[in-house]
């Protein structure tokens, strides 16, 4: 089973697999959520909720739940 | 004869925006609303080289022409309508150094409806200090336009930018991506159904659900290749439209932009551990939550403190000086005391201002929306709600409006209902004086108890607000889909600039606004306590000089008896009197009644009310707040403001819906009459048991 970006920690990086265009909100894309592109988890409220994201270089913050319909692939660094 | 041009500024929230309208138009502006709706709409003019004047329009701040909201649909309403009297003669995007890639979206988009756009790259001071360099020539070239470097905060491009809105002429309008590549078939078949329009414009209308005006939209439903595609469908397409304009920008900065990211310093990340931290990030906003109350209520005292005297003297003056009449008795008892009511509000309002606008501008606003997400979904709001919640403390009706950026209709509808419970601050001047009069001065922990007690007034709005929500979310079956997307922008030190034109422009429309309700309830109080009905009126001076005949009553005294006779046989005095029934196990008098009904129209009335009601027939030179303190409650005897009413009101005034404005904009935000009469109604019957229970207790 693939990773989502529900799952990703604090200060991981990873790749953008795919979105679930149905599930994910125009205005997230645009805001450069697409296949292809990095994510870095910057910062978590309690619960793990909502996230506070760098997409491609766009700060944002996004629910878990959202989170949870973008499958991506882990950055691992040495 | 001067040329004037249309320029539209466009860009992403965040970007300085509003920093370059300011810079370009200064105090030449005006701030108005779109016709119809609620939506802000900011225009300015401003000199540009060789004679040519400038008409800008500051639109409203979106990530893209896929509209999401009343204030995106506006953007492209203009854009997509040639008639319109504001059509642009040329566009200029404006864009954060820090945030190309993104901003430029929107961009590629103005460009592909072949609008001639200049491009401004704003916060260029910061390129340094981020390690980023730029290849202006090969970016101009790539993207076909003109680019301005400007820096808002150093004051640097302007001028450039300037000399290119004025040679609009040579601006290029070529478009940068081909929509039809997206998919071959689809758009064949758009371009041969309309082989004179533009591809791209004709994309917009059918993804679009705005209001176009003229470009008929009819036209498209008679086509039917148009309705061959299902949402998804289209849905699918824009993705693929979002990501080949990617493609194209990545491939543009690939060579015009460098990052040294070994040189960039990073502030940013250094305070969000600390603003955003579990903890602390909580614990910082509380304290910035406490700093706010303290300064309203302590820095603001001295200057209204100097303009209750300034009033009360006024008003004499005016007595003494202008010829006896009924004008002069109107000017000084009527106009004068109720503008006086109102004016002494402007330190704290502008103080409250001031905050809302440092918090926005600094970017700290953003990092409390993600804070309290979670906490605020539990009572079936969202994280964005705190915004208006906060804004709510100035004024309702733009803290409705702050509403539109909520995404899912639930969580706003519920937004909407419970914001009037804030205390905003027309409820402040009622406030301020009913605790000056019965909490008793004294300091716990260095804070005082008066201001304490405004302190628990605002968390009682907030309380109330939420736990309201929390009501609601289980009442209201509303299924609506809940996403939650929310920028975290750089953090800024707030330009003096922007802060002191929103706190003169934000007071000017309250006091104005105000002004005018209060000036004309003053005037109509004014006449209603000055006359009145048959005998008991006409003959007051008669019948209370025989009725006190026997006790030999000082002159004053006297003069006092027959005042205080008069205006309980005026028109007010009587409608004041038929109401009393009803308040008074509330505690009120029926002049305490009068201030509550006219402050129906608007809250803050209800101070300028009872300085007109007290100033009547009365000839010291008195504050407002030391005529309130002499009343005597007609009925128990000793003051009429004790602790126990003085709860009871300030109770009242906590709950009771009493905007007409608020009720009118929430009648337009949701669309039905049915929401702001529940408001309405549940609101002010919360009010009168609480306050009711209050009394009963506490007396």
């Amino acid at each position: 089973m693939q990773d989502t970006l529900a799952q990703l920690e604090r200060g991981e990086s990873a790749i953008i697999t795919d979105v679930s265009s149905i599930h994910i909100p125009l205005k997230l894309l645009e805001m450069g959520c697409l296949p292809g592109n990095s994510v870095k988890l910057v910062q978590l409220a309690p619960f793990h909720d909502p996230m506070y994201l760098n997409i491609n270089g766009s700060h944002l913050a996004i629910r878990k739940e959202t989170a949870a319909h973008i499958l991506i692939e882990k950055v691992t660094h040495e | 004869m001067s040329k004037q041009i249309n320029v539209a500024l466009i860009g992403n929230p965040n970007t300085g925006k509003t920093s370059v309208f300011n810079a370009l138009t200064g105090l030449n502006q005006k701030v108005g609303n779109y016709p119809g709706i609620t939506v802000e709409k900011k225009e300015g003019v401003c000199k540009l080289p060789r004679g040519v004047k400038a008409h800008i329009i500051d639109l409203p701040g979106t990530y893209s022409l896929n509209a999401s909201s009343l204030d995106e649909s506006v953007v492209i309403e203009l854009l997509l309508n040639q008639n319109d009297k504001d059509f642009p003669d040329i566009a200029v995007v404006v864009t954060d150094v820090e945030n190309l890639k993104r901003n430029l979206l929107i961009f590629t988009q103005i460009k592909d409806l072949k609008i001639p756009t200049l491009l401004v790259i704003n916060m260029a001071d910061r390129m340094t200090y981020k390690g980023i360099s730029l290849d202006i020539e090969y970016l101009e070239e790539q993207l076909q336009t003109k680019i301005a470097l400007t820096s808002t905060r150093k004051k640097i491009g302007i001028d450039k930018l300037k000399e290119l809105i004025a040679n609009y002429k040579d601006v290029s309008s070529q478009p940068c991506i081909d929509i039809s590549k997206i998919d071959d078939a689809y758009f064949g078949n758009l371009r041969k159904a309309f082989p004179n329009q533009l591809l791209y414009k004709l994309w917009l209308v059918i993804t679009q659900d705005v209001n176009f005006g003229k470009t008929d939209r009819k036209d498209f439903d008679a086509v039917e290749d148009f309705k061959t595609k299902s949402e998804a469908d289209l849905k699918r397409l824009q993705q693929k439209e979002t990501i080949k304009r990617y493609q194209f920008i990545n491939n543009v900065l690939k060579k015009g932009q460098t990052i040294d990211a070994t040189q960039a310093k990073d502030l940013r990340s250094k305070l969000d551990r600390v603003l955003t931290h579990k903890v602390w990030g909580y614990v910082i906003f509380f304290f910035i939550l406490i700093a706010l109350f303290q300064a309203i209520y302590d820095w603001a005292t001295v200057p209204m403190d100097m303009i209750d005297s300034a009033f009360a003297f006024l008003s004499e003056w005016t007595k003494d000086n202008l010829p006896s009449g009924a004008f002069t008795d109107l000017l000084s008892e009527g106009i004068i005391p109720g503008l006086g009511g109102i004016v002494i509000f402007i330190p704290q309002i502008a103080f409250l201002f001031l905050f809302i606008a440092i918090l926005e501008e600094s970017g700290y606003m953003s990092r409390v929306v993600f804070l309290m997400d979670r906490v605020m979904r539990r009572f079936g709001l969202s994280g964005k709600s705190v915004v208006p919640l906060i804004s709510g403390t100035a004024c309702a009706i733009p803290a409705i409006m702050a509403t539109r950026n909520i995404e899912s209709w639930k969580e706003r509808l519920i937004t909407i209902l419970v914001t009037p419970f804030t205390t905003c601050s027309a409820r402040l001047p009622v406030y301020l004086i009913i605790i000056a009069l019965v909490i008793p001065e004294g300091r716990f922990l260095g804070l005082s108890y008066q201001a304490l007690t405004l302190m628990l007034l605002y968390l009682l709005g907030f309380g109330t607000a939420v736990l309201s929500a929390y009501i609601l979310n289980r009442i209201l079956k509303i299924r609506s889909k809940s996403f939650f997307v929310v920028e975290m922008p750089n953090y800024k030190l707030p330009l003096f600039k922007n802060v002191f034109y929103t706190v003169v422009e934000k007071t000017k429309a309250f006091i104005f606004g105000a002004g005018k309700i209060i000036l004309a309830i003053s005037i109509v109080l004014w006449f209603l306590a000055s006359y009145g009905p048959g005998e008991n009126f006409n003959s007051a001076e008669e019948i209370i000089t025989k009725e006190y005949a026997s006790e030999n009553l000082e002159v004053d005294d006297l003069d006092q008896k027959i005042a205080q006779y008069k205006l309980e046989h005026s028109y007010i005095g009587i409608a004041g009197r038929a109401i009393e029934p009803a308040i008074r196990p509330l505690g009120y008098d029926w002049k305490i009644g009068i201030a509550i009904l006219s402050s129906f129209a608007a809250r803050e009335v209800f101070v300028g009310t009872l300085a007109t009601i007290y100033s009547v027939g009365n000839d010291d030179e008195e504050t407002i707040k030391n005529r309130m303190a002499g009343e005597v409650n007609p009925i128990l005897g000793g003051p009429l403001f004790t602790f126990a009413s003085g709860i009871s009101l300030l109770l009242f005034y906590a709950f009771a819906m009493q905007c007409m404005s608020t009720l009118a904009i929430v009648k337009r935000e949701t669309n039905s009459w049915k929401w702001p009469l529940l408001q309405l109604v549940i609101m002010s019957v919360f009010a009168y048991i609480v306050a009711l229970l209050a009394f009963q207790f506490l007396k």
